[in-house]
């Protein structure tokens, strides 16, 4: 293969004359971890209400629940991200698209949104199916206690519920991670975008991607140990995961 | 509000939208599906046989093309697959190679891993006593996965299959960041020369949520009347 193999370029300075190439993919990590948290805080929400509505016995909240599940989960979310980023400014009256427009950080709030959202379909899906995994005594029991139904979800289905999809929703949030990476066509300069800058800058081509590469890796390992941990001490007892 | 839209920028765009990007995004979701499942399958049978390292080595890709982003992948393989192409032919340069043989080299990679672990699952959901009365009758460990398990478990995982299948079609709009007319680049191309973003993409949308809506409707009574089969 003759490819000029450099590994010193991650030390030289880059073009942008503020620190190396290194602090350049750094600077597109914390980018990626900050996008992905904000998208996984409202995908958890939207995520818990959309999941909470299709469990509930209602035919219309149950309809309303699939109708917004099936809207983001059958399209891409590449299209989905250049719904919010380019059509919705177009659509909206004129001051409220102009002030979109023009809002500071602007693709990163699009796609902190964008991608919350498709993945909150997924999450709903997982709760939903979290929730019916669940023996049906559960809520008759909490019924018959006198709780309400609002009162039923929050202190017997959720809690169960939640703790019974943490490794579906471990490797939900991973996802979240890997879909920010998306968010480079709308112009947020994540790590895979940083990547691509260092090897249009430098071209280095392998070396870019090696580190980019290197560092989805260590936020999976990272994060699939963690939620190892977490998994382990919120386990039901007398579950499969639990001990 | 849609007041000033010109929609019939659709209507003239049709022929290229639908004969060239259409037909892209087909082609390319319908080989890669084929390769990944041949590789995934493969990939699969490493995994559960006997010689340990060959499990290992296939975990390993599988966890490793699993935790990255697709978008990276697909810039890695533009990239590597010239080099690749080089390394097989003996060429003295990095040979060239086209847009589709290079999104369809990635995804066939990517979606291996994919579809891997759901034949993994296929195959260990036929009972031990299959593949034992196999070998009980004389056949050999390929011919018993060739003619009892792998068929099975391919029935068994046809609806996952076909879920993955439809994922992998909206995926596929992502060789956008490789600037190839795709469906979806080809609604882009036509919108900033015209100039029409919102009808495109209006457009664009629309198209892709038929098509999956429909292919989901399908997946689902597909797996009604198999499982009444069962």
């Amino acid at each position: 293969m003759n490819y000029n193999w450099n590994w010193h370029i991650f030390f030289e300075p880059n073009p942008t004359g503020a620190g190396t190439y290194l602090d350049l993919l750094v600077s597109g990590l914390w980018l990626t971890i900050k996008t992905a948290l904000l998208a996984w805080v409202i995908a958890l929400i939207f995520g818990t209400i959309v999941g909470i509505l299709r469990s509930l016995p209602s035919k219309a909240a149950s309809w309303v629940g699939f109708c917004y599940v099936e809207f983001f989960r059958n399209m891409p979310l590449l299209v989905q991200l250049f719904l919010w980023f380019f059509v919705l400014p177009e659509l909206l009256p004129r001051a409220a698209g102009l002030w979109l427009k023009q809002l500071p950080n602007a693709p990163f709030w699009t796609a902190a949104i964008g991608v919350g959202l498709f993945m909150s379909a997924r999450v709903a899906v997982q709760l939903a199916a979290g929730i019916a995994s669940l023996p049906r005594g559960q809520k008759q029991a909490a019924t018959a206690l006198g709780l309400t139904t609002a009162q039923g979800y929050r202190y017997v289905l959720l809690p169960m519920a939640f703790r019974i999809i943490m490794p579906p929703l471990t490797s939900e949030f991973l996802n979240t991670v890997k879909n920010t990476s998306v968010a480079i066509t709308i112009g947020l300069i994540e790590l895979t975008g940083q990547a691509r800058a260092m090897q249009e800058f430098s071209f280095q081509v392998f070396e870019a991607f090696t580190a980019a590469t290197v560092m989805y890796l260590a936020i999976n390992i990272i994060v699939v140990t963690g939620m190892r941990f977490l998994e382990r001490s919120l386990a039901i007892p007398g579950y499969i995961t639990g001990k | 509000m849609f007041g000033n839209l010109d929609f019939d920028v659709i209507r003239r765009s049709l022929p290229y939208l639908f004969l060239d990007g259409m037909s892209f995004t087909l082609m390319l979701t319908g080989l890669s599906a084929l390769g990944g499942l041949i590789f995934g399958t493969l990939i699969a049978l490493m995994r559960l046989s006997s010689y340990k390292l060959l499990g290992r080595i296939a975990g390993l890709y599988v966890d490793f093309m699993r935790s990255l982003p697709l978008v990276l992948v697909i810039f890695w393989f533009y990239f590597l697959v010239p080099y690749i192409g080089q390394w097989l032919t003996g060429a003295s340069r990095p040979i060239r190679v086209g847009a589709f043989t290079s999104s369809l080299v990635t995804f066939i990679m990517f979606e291996a891993a994919y579809f891997s672990e759901i034949m993994r699952a296929g195959i260990q959901s036929i009972s031990k006593g299959q593949p034992a009365a196999a070998s009980a009758l004389g056949l050999t460990y390929s011919q018993s996965m060739r003619y009892i398990v792998l068929p099975q478990a391919f029935r068994n995982m046809l609806p996952v299959l076909l879920t993955q299948t439809i994922v992998l079609f909206q995926d596929t709009s992502l060789v956008y960041v490789l600037s190839i007319p795709d469906f979806l680049g080809a609604a882009s191309k036509v919108a900033q020369r015209d100039g029409r973003l919102v009808e495109m993409y209006l457009f664009a949308a629309l198209v892709y949520f038929v098509i999956s809506c429909l292919a989901s409707y399908g997946v689902r009574r597909l797996q009604a009347r198999i499982a009444i089969v069962r």
